[in-house]
């Protein structure tokens, strides 16, 4: 134990915040894991598809359904496209959408949450009677619902991803600003004649945004989850491009005979989303040492 | 305690019916003409408007929102299918038990296991146990749950055959379908209960019941676990609606003709009777959940209930 400490305190100290703030994210065994897949899965998208020498959408009419093999490691799909250079360039768009919804979510809620927060009054009671209506509805079927209004394509996916997660955030930041704005800094801040908008965003913001980065980042993981089960039923992104739960639909048909087809698609999934969990973990922790066990 | 439940369900029904007005809106607005995707591509101008006539869309979208508003929530019927011609009140009733029987027992799986693992966890806490149910519930939480479906399929059905793969014949149809949407609930209560058990491990009660020499099982079952479920019970009334909500897949998957499988064929067939009535029932099904779950909480947290009992007197 003793040893411990001492060897603690030779360790130069960190040179800066944000070092310090890796540092204690990369604490846990855990977050490491999570941030070395999370860079594997990276390298593999950003370069794969550069590396592979079969197109996107190339087919082979010779390999229809083939089974994984030398030349085609994990098998071809029904139309005898490579499968593994599909899930590389497939990864690319569950990822954006992923980071691309939750952010998009964020922002909207804490957008919502610091007026509903700071305003008071009618402007309050009207926003929050707004996200009760808006989480009645559950959000895998809102995210249904808008999909097919506002129909295919990636921005209209990105919304209908985003949408359900509006509520949440909206309730939490108006509950961090409802505490924040009591605190003299704001009241002098009031006092010098500050604009509301500064005071909201310039004041307030910094101070109640560190949940929602907790959130919106262990959000990720279940936001890539959401997209691939919205084009596992034909909406959202459209084929012929690849995205990963699209091509769990198309591999249902094959079950039976082709099990590859299935396997491979929803590990990268699983993947994916365990690195981007675990990451969220170590985020938390080391953001919020209260909520760590 | 009765003012607030009136309260509570009066502003439920407020919220159902802007949240159907909303779906309507969003119904009304999806591009396409209904008539001529029914009709085809073969059909004249003059069937098409005759269609539209039959279907009531000439009318204007107010009176075609005033129709459906008294329709579903007076008379509580939504119409007829528009490509089948069925009452659709009548097909949900059908689809209704299979849904509701398959998220239920999800969700009684999802509380009584996953509090169970928490407990466990947490009283081996730093024992290879703990890490061991930790990791387990970190990768079933981060894996779809339709493609767990899939694999239990191609596992339990195809490779070893002991459970249908598809369709309902009987009781055994539902194991794989409950059991797959569960998982993730039980990997979700698993970490929350393993969290508060441990928020009270070192609290001042636990510490003077072990002071008095009260047995450590006893200390866990009397003292630890009435706050350990709290928040796994708070989490009850939305688990279930996220399960229920989560059937469209679910039964897609599966092909368990269920509520959310008709939405996904009103969805495919651009038939609005069919999208409005599930949709509503999802809503409806939501909030009734949720406020039947506020009310429990009220009840069994004595310190809520003390609030009411004090605002009485006061």
């Amino acid at each position: 134990m003793k040893m411990k400490q001492v060897k603690r305190n030779l360790n130069p100290p960190p040179t800066s915040l944000q070092a310090e703030f890796f540092a204690r994210i990369l604490a846990a065994w855990s977050a490491r894991l999570g941030v070395a897949i999370l860079l594997f899965v990276l390298v593999a998208i950003v370069l794969g598809p550069v590396i592979s020498p079969y197109g996107v959408n190339q087919m082979d009419l010779t390999q229809i359904l083939g089974k994984p093999s030398a030349s085609h490691p994990f098998g071809c799909d029904s139309m005898g496209r490579d499968l593994l250079t599909r899930l590389l360039h497939g990864g690319r768009y569950s990822l954006l959408l992923g980071f691309a919804a939750s952010m998009f979510g964020a922002l909207i809620g804490t957008f919502i949450g610091c007026i509903a927060g700071y305003f008071g009054g009618i402007t309050e009671s009207l926003l929050m009677r707004l996200m009760d209506v808006w989480s009645a509805i559950p959000g895998m079927l809102l995210c249904i619902l808008v999909s097919i209004v506002m129909g295919a394509g990636f921005f209209p996916t990105v919304l209908a991803l985003s949408i359900g997660s509006v509520p949440g955030g909206v309730r939490m930041v108006r509950g961090q600003i409802l505490v924040e704005r009591k605190k003299e800094y704001i009241e002098a801040a009031e006092s010098i004649n500050c604009s509301k908008m500064s005071i909201m965003f310039h004041h307030l913001l910094p101070n109640v945004i560190q949940p929602m980065i907790i959130i919106t980042t262990m959000g990720i993981g279940s936001t890539i989850i959401m997209a691939s089960a919205l084009s596992y039923i034909g909406l959202g992104i459209q084929p012929p491009t690849p995205e990963w739960g699209a091509m769990l639909a198309d591999g249902r048909n094959y079950i039976r005979e082709f099990p590859h087809l299935i396997t491979f698609p929803g590990i990268s999934i699983a993947l994916t989303v365990i690195s981007l969990n675990l990451l969220g973990d170590g985020l938390r922790d080391a953001l919020d040492p209260k909520m760590r066990n | 305690m009765g003012k607030y439940v009136i309260q509570r369900v009066l502003q439920m029904f407020v919220i159902i019916w802007i949240a159907g007005f909303i779906v309507f809106t969003l119904m009304y607005m999806m591009p396409g003409d209904p008539a001529k995707i029914l009709l085809g591509n073969d059909a004249t101008e003059s069937t098409i408007l005759a269609k539209r006539a039959e279907l009531g869309l000439d009318a204007s979208y107010v009176e075609q929102l005033a129709s459906f508003m008294y329709h579903a929530f007076v008379r509580f019927d939504f119409g007829y299918s528009w490509s089948y011609g069925v009452p659709v009140m009548q097909e949900l009733l059908v689809r209704l038990p299979r849904t509701l029987f398959i998220g239920v027992s999800a969700m009684v799986l999802n509380v009584l296991l996953g509090t169970w693992l928490g407990v466990f966890a947490a009283t081996h806490r730093g024992k290879w146990q703990d890490s061991l149910t930790m990791v387990i519930a970190m990768v079933f939480i981060s894996v779809p749950d339709f493609w767990l479906a899939l694999m239990c399929v191609l596992f339990f059905s195809i490779n070893l055959g002991w459970l249908p793969a598809y369709g309902i014949d009987g009781p055994l149809s539902y194991v794989l379908p409950i059991l797959s949407s569960a998982v993730a609930g039980i990997a979700i209560n698993a970490r929350q209960g393993r969290s508060s058990m441990l928020e009270v491990i070192h609290a001042d009660f636990i510490s003077t019941a072990r002071a008095k020499g009260q047995k450590e099982s006893v200390i866990v079952r009397k003292h630890m676990l009435p706050n350990a479920m709290m928040p796994i019970i708070t989490g009850v009334g939305g688990g279930l609606a996220m399960v229920v909500a989560g059937s469209p897949i679910m039964e897609s998957v599966f092909s368990i003709p269920g509520v959310g499988a008709y939405l996904l064929v009103g969805i495919n067939l651009r038939d609005r009777p069919i999208v409005l009535a599930c949709v509503v029932f999802f809503a409806v099904f939501t909030s009734v959940a949720i406020l039947l779950m506020d009310l429990c909480y009220a009840f069994l947290d004595p310190r809520i209930k003390a609030q009411y009992a004090a605002k009485k007197v006061g």
